[in-house]
């Protein structure tokens, strides 16, 4: 397959990505607003072309274990869920986190807590940038904020994952899973032969040729000292993450006196928000980070030296902010506005909390 | 005959199997669990299948069994081993993949992933020790924990009013057509272990041939749970285990 313009589902997006970077197998569960993921696969059969083992899972839980499996053989897998189907995978993500296992999972967010909403939401971003399941880790955490990223994520997603040895998660919500826009698909990738796996991942678990040890893939160390050396292992590729991988988009921001962050959907609703408020002199800048782990602490730090105020824009009751406000250290105040439970604000309510928080800003 | 002439080579009748290290078990005196590993190493030996054995240890008393048999393993979370060879058999479809899962594992917290992999059909081998008790957390019931019997936390005894009935959870699978193969047996004696031995090959052929899921139910004895010698513990599984569960195929539907 060669490159491909077409218009579909930012879900859709994420299956056709997935199947033209070459994955190997996706294990999913239905939950709304994301099963459209799991169907499109199974309406693609692409173990028909590239060898691709799809699979609908007995629940999220036995789901995110066949990633953990797929992925300690060294294959490209991954699943997709909901929020509260993201809950119940916390326990193998922190089971691949610790096996030091480059995995993808794709969180469709929906408006909690508990059985929630079906509607949009971006409160899972404690959950996903803060560990989520036991234990001392962290995902690369990439946030879409169009059809195209939903696509574009899958294969970054699966090359930081598998350059770092640790699960990525796409972080989206149900705007970006369900609206359909214009999309670039990469060409068909072919999958990679055993061989090159074995070459790649050395670590696999293929079943033992003569010529080496057996390989065994677990994440139990009844030695506290060597669980110690194994997290401070942990930590250093984290720390190399962080150094390494942070990304964000900026708009508007040169002359900025004052900075909307935001990401995902909500993103493009503030950016038209901005866009309204320049035309009254008011100068809005915005910052979208692309990765929600590792942060762009640094470059928001930077900007609170430029800019008035700063207000974060969510569908949560503020969960990235607290991020903000340790970038800013105080030097600028760091408002937020957030619509809960699914309901997702026009661009003139997002001006209108601006206003209200910054009055002093309106010419 | 003089001790130099038993110990040539060409008398040697049985050898442990090289697969079978020489790590210490953890396993206590008269636990099943060694008896189990060391077949494993000889099947795979025997047919020579190192290659394309892929192991999934389980959590319980057998979380370390990839510290003795020298294959290649997945340690699953607790319960999940029959999803984790799910993955692994759908992914590498050559391989034989074989679960080792004790009764907490298979039949209480993973008894989803346990009946779901069955009912796919999934091309997998379980190997399930039955002692009817939590051996590595100290003794708990288990699903399989027999009416009366006293564990740490029913100190006087299973009751059925409190705790419901043992789970026959072999029983159950045969009932999926999935399932191409369910026995139950023992390792209790040096026929039980010669019985046990061609279930396990049987069941691993299965899983190499594509011919469904397999079930190796091994009734097993837990002396330090139960609290009796190990001696008495065989005579204890013979007189209660076996009555409840019985030795013998369940379902075999491969053709001989």
């Amino acid at each position: 397959m060669e490159e491909d313009v077409r218009l579909m589902k930012g879900n859709e997006a994420i299956a056709h990505a997935a199947i033209r970077y070459g994955a190997d197998g996706y294990f999913g569960y239905p939950i709304t607003p994301q099963s459209e993921i799991l169907e499109t696969l199974e309406a693609e059969m692409p173990w028909e072309t590239t060898g691709m083992v799809v699979l609908q899972a007995e629940s999220e839980v036995a789901a995110i274990n066949m990633v953990y499996a797929g992925a300690a053989c060294g294959k490209a897998v991954f699943t997709s869920s909901s929020s509260p189907g993201v809950s119940l995978k916390q326990e193998g993500i922190s089971y691949i986190a610790a096996g030091e296992l480059p995995a993808l999972i794709v969180n469709v967010m929906r408006g909690g807590p508990g059985l929630g909403t079906i509607h949009p939401s971006q409160a899972d971003y404690f959950q996903a940038t803060k560990g989520g399941g036991h234990g001392d880790y962290h995902l690369i955490v990439l946030a879409p904020s169009s059809v195209q990223e939903m696509a574009d994520f899958v294969g970054l997603g699966f090359d930081l994952a598998f350059k770092y040895r640790t699960p990525a998660m796409i972080l989206a919500d149900g705007i970006v899973g369900q609206m359909m826009e214009k999309v670039v698909l990469p060409p068909q990738r072919p999958r990679r032969t055993d061989e090159e796996i074995a070459a790649q991942c050395p670590w696999a678990i293929t079943g033992r040729p003569a010529t080496r040890k057996p390989n065994v893939m677990t994440t139990l160390e009844l030695d506290s000292y060597q669980m110690e050396r194994n997290n401070e292992r942990f930590q250093r590729t984290y720390r190399l993450i962080e150094q390494n991988e942070v990304r964000y988009q900026e708009y508007y921001t040169d002359d900025a006196e004052y900075l909307i962050v935001a990401f995902g959907s909500i993103a493009r609703i503030c950016l038209k928000s901005i866009e309204e408020a320049r035309k009254n002199g008011v100068k809005i800048g915005l910052l979208r980070p692309i990765t929600l782990w590792p942060f762009a602490y640094d470059r928001i730090a930077e900007l609170s030296k430029q800019v008035k105020g700063m207000q974060c824009v969510e569908l949560n009751a503020g969960q990235m902010i607290e991020d903000v406000r340790l970038a800013v250290e105080g030097r600028v105040p760091v408002t937020h506005f957030g619509r809960l439970g699914g309901i997702v604000p026009n661009p003139n309510e997002v001006l209108e909390s601006f206003y209200s928080q910054f009055p002093t800003a309106k010419k | 005959m003089t001790a130099e002439e038993i110990i040539k080579p060409e008398n040697k009748v049985y050898a442990k199997p090289d697969l079978l290290n020489d790590n210490h078990m953890h396993y206590c005196p008269g636990c099943s669990h060694g008896v189990v590993h060391r077949l494993i190493a000889e099947i795979v030996e025997e047919m020579g299948i190192a290659d394309k054995t892929i192991g999934i240890a389980p959590v319980g008393c057998a979380v370390f069994a990839y510290k003795y048999v020298d294959i290649d393993w997945i340690e699953a979370a607790h319960g999940r081993a029959p999803a984790i060879a799910t993955a692994v058999k759908r992914l590498n479809p050559s391989r034989m993949v074989f679960t080792y899962q004790g009764d907490g594992d298979l039949a209480a917290i993973g008894t989803c992933e346990t009946i779901h992999a069955a009912n796919r059909g999934e091309n997998i081998a379980i190997i399930f020790i039955n002692n009817g008790i939590y051996g590595m957390t100290g003794g708990q019931m288990a699903p399989t924990t027999l009416e009366g019997m006293k564990t740490s936390t029913t100190p006087y005894g299973r009751r059925i009013d409190l705790n419901g009935y043992p789970l026959k959870i072999s029983d159950l699978l045969v009932q999926l057509d999935g399932t191409c193969y369910v026995t139950r047996q023992a390792v209790h004696t040096p026929a039980a272990v010669r019985k046990t031995k061609a279930a396990i090959k049987q069941a691993f052929l299965n899983s190499m041939e594509g011919r469904g899921t397999s079930l190796v139910e091994i009734v097993s004895t837990c002396n330090s749970g139960w609290k009796m010698s190990p001696v008495e513990s065989n005579k204890w599984m013979e007189e209660n285990m076996f009555a409840k569960y019985p030795l013998g195929d369940l379902k075999n539907t491969v053709k001989k």
